[in-house]
């Protein structure tokens, strides 16, 4: 007899965990044949709720924001239909901000999945492969002709994330535990999250800068960056904003794109 | 933080400290007392870290673990291997776990007799598994595939458990031991689970103890557990690593200890993290039960762990 035969427990055990319409498994037993439902309502329990810390951990501003009891029902429904795939939880909720803005209770909220969005970035950025930044003496050795078609090798950390509200400055007003004063939350913000050593931060870039800046880290050459840029903001500054990426820690290291 | 970045590989660390580590406590490390923990400088014993917390690329998990592993003695603890699950290991996961063993050449590799994946879904939870035949085979083709992966044995803990499966035909210790014996593998003995299940299935935590194979033993965990009712109201205790080692769980221990020798002792304490003397005094209270024993017996008699 193989012995996937009598391997079926775990299919029995299992759906139920996240379900609490179904009833306790019937293959599971308290002693001398006692009953067992308040037994498996503790693996109920700890699954639910160590899931539900795991997202407060991940979007600690969003808790702020909305209040624990807001946050950890919404987070209840995410859990129980989407609960992760993987094993490394801080690989988990990607898929949450998208759950916040469908969120019926949180229309009232419309910048909070963007909020969200900065959060998730900000872990990815914590637990990216360690680098060291490009120094700025780098680019200052590129002769000017060779400028338009260089490339920016982004650091593992560098993200970029742009929003139709105040996100940036809602974020970090909700980070930690300051008192938090009126923010207007309707004007855009875009965001550059890295992690030059081991200190996440989080900016406001300029206008035109996540239009550059995204160009940037995806591998666009300076010279269109710089045209998607000046597009996108006819003041927008080259310099200041290439030496502010570099001074953030954007990248590691240049490239001579233009090979032709 | 202005320490500069190296990049670390496995033969970059060095393996200072001999194998096995002997009668010494450690303790889970948080990082929230890795100031503390470096402040008072080097202390012996050794600390224990959930592998799974430490399978980032990079950034400050590994730095702090860095930092404590240039001092002191690792145990490496999986938590989410599903050994005890029918499906097949996931095999990305077992090359995270190798490769955490080559660079941190811990001194303690463990796992749980217990799963936590079915289908596409993490549970993030140790969840029960009956014991027969079939189980039997399952768990220990996945033990041979984790030592095989990282070259050495592994030590199995035993689960803390709050359901019995109907189908199950042998005692948790039968099927532990026969696990150890077919694989080869070493134990961890958790003795609060042994008392956690001991009260949750009515059986008695030292016969239990008196069947277990305390010769395999390479690891002890102590912990603390909490108190429910269970349908007819009777005591559920349950396995929260959130406060100080019971007393009933330190009579066990020196039981254990007594009759096992010294072995390397872990106190967990995994939520309400109290402030880093709390949870040293702890260890400096195993350590105290570890010495007296060891200085009792007359060195060459003392069991290697």
């Amino acid at each position: 007899m193989p012995p996937e035969a009598n391997l079926s427990f775990a299919a029995a055990f299992a759906p139920a965990l996240l379900d609490p319409a179904r009833s306790t498994p019937s293959l599971v037993t308290g002693p001398n044949g006692k009953a067992a439902g308040r037994r498996y309502d503790v693996y109920r329990n700890n699954v639910t709720v160590s899931l539900i810390d795991a997202l407060a951990a991940i979007y600690p501003a969003v808790q702020r924001i909305t209040g624990t009891d807001f946050f950890r029902a919404m987070a209840r429904f995410h859990v129980r239909s989407n609960p992760p795939a993987s094993p490394l939880l801080f690989e988990y909720g990607r898929d949450f901000p998208d759950f916040i803005a469908q969120y019926e209770h949180a229309q009232a909220m419309p910048w909070l999945a963007d909020v969200a969005r900065i959060e998730r970035a900000w872990l990815d950025a914590y637990h990216a492969a360690d680098a060291v930044p490009l120094s700025p003496a780098r680019l200052s050795a590129v002769a000017p002709d060779r400028l338009a078609g260089l490339v920016f090798i982004p650091h593992p950390a560098a993200r970029c994330l742009r929003s139709g509200y105040a996100a940036v400055t809602i974020f970090a007003a909700n980070r930690d535990n300051t008192t938090v004063t009126r923010i207007d939350a309707s004007k855009p913000e875009d965001a550059l999250i890295t992690r030059p050593e081991f200190d996440v931060t989080v900016r406001r870039l300029p206008p035109g800068g996540a239009v550059f800046a995204s160009r940037l880290i995806s591998g666009r050459p300076l010279g269109e960056a710089a045209a998607a840029a000046l597009e996108a903001a006819s003041d927008f500054d080259i310099a200041a904003n290439i030496a502010g990426l570099i001074e953030a820690g954007a990248f590691t290291s240049l490239a001579d794109g233009d090979r032709s | 933080m202005s320490t500069a970045i190296r990049p670390t590989s496995p033969t970059a660390m060095p393996l200072r400290f001999a194998l096995p580590i002997g009668g010494v406590a450690g303790t889970s490390f948080k990082p929230e007392h890795l100031p503390a923990i470096l402040e008072a400088g080097p202390r012996r014993g050794f600390f224990e870290v959930h592998a799974e917390n430490y399978m980032g690329a990079g950034g400050p998990p590994h730095r702090a673990l860095e930092a404590i592993r240039r001092e002191h003695p690792l145990s490496l603890h999986g938590v989410c291997m599903s050994i005890g699950g029918p499906r097949p290991l996931d095999k990305a996961h077992l090359a995270r776990f190798r490769g955490l063993v080559a660079r941190y050449q811990p001194a303690l590799v463990s796992e749980h007799l217990a799963w936590s994946t079915h289908e596409t879904s993490f549970f993030n939870d140790l969840l029960p598994l009956p014991y027969t035949e079939a189980t039997l085979a399952c768990v220990c083709d996945h033990i041979d595939q984790v030592q095989e992966a990282i070259r050495r044995p592994l030590l199995l803990e035993n689960p803390s458990t709050y359901v019995a499966f109907r189908e199950s035909s042998m005692s948790e210790t039968e099927f532990i031991r026969a696990v150890a014996e077919r694989t080869g593998c070493g134990l961890l003995l958790d003795i609060n689970n042994v008392f956690v299940s001991a009260t949750n299935h009515g059986f008695s935590a030292l016969n239990y103890l008196a069947d277990f194979p305390l010769s395999r033993v390479g690891e002890i965990h102590l912990a603390g557990h909490a108190e429910q009712a269970d349908d007819e109201g009777d005591l559920l205790l349950i396995d929260s690593h959130d406060g100080p080692v019971a007393d009933a769980v330190w009579k066990l221990y020196e039981i254990v200890i007594g009759r096992r020798g010294a072995v390397p002792t872990l106190i967990e304490w995994d939520s309400r993290i109290p402030d880093w003397p709390i949870l040293e005094a702890e260890a400096t209270a195993a350590q105290a039960i570890l010495d007296r024993r060891q200085s009792a017996v007359p060195a060459g008699e003392r069991h290697a762990a």
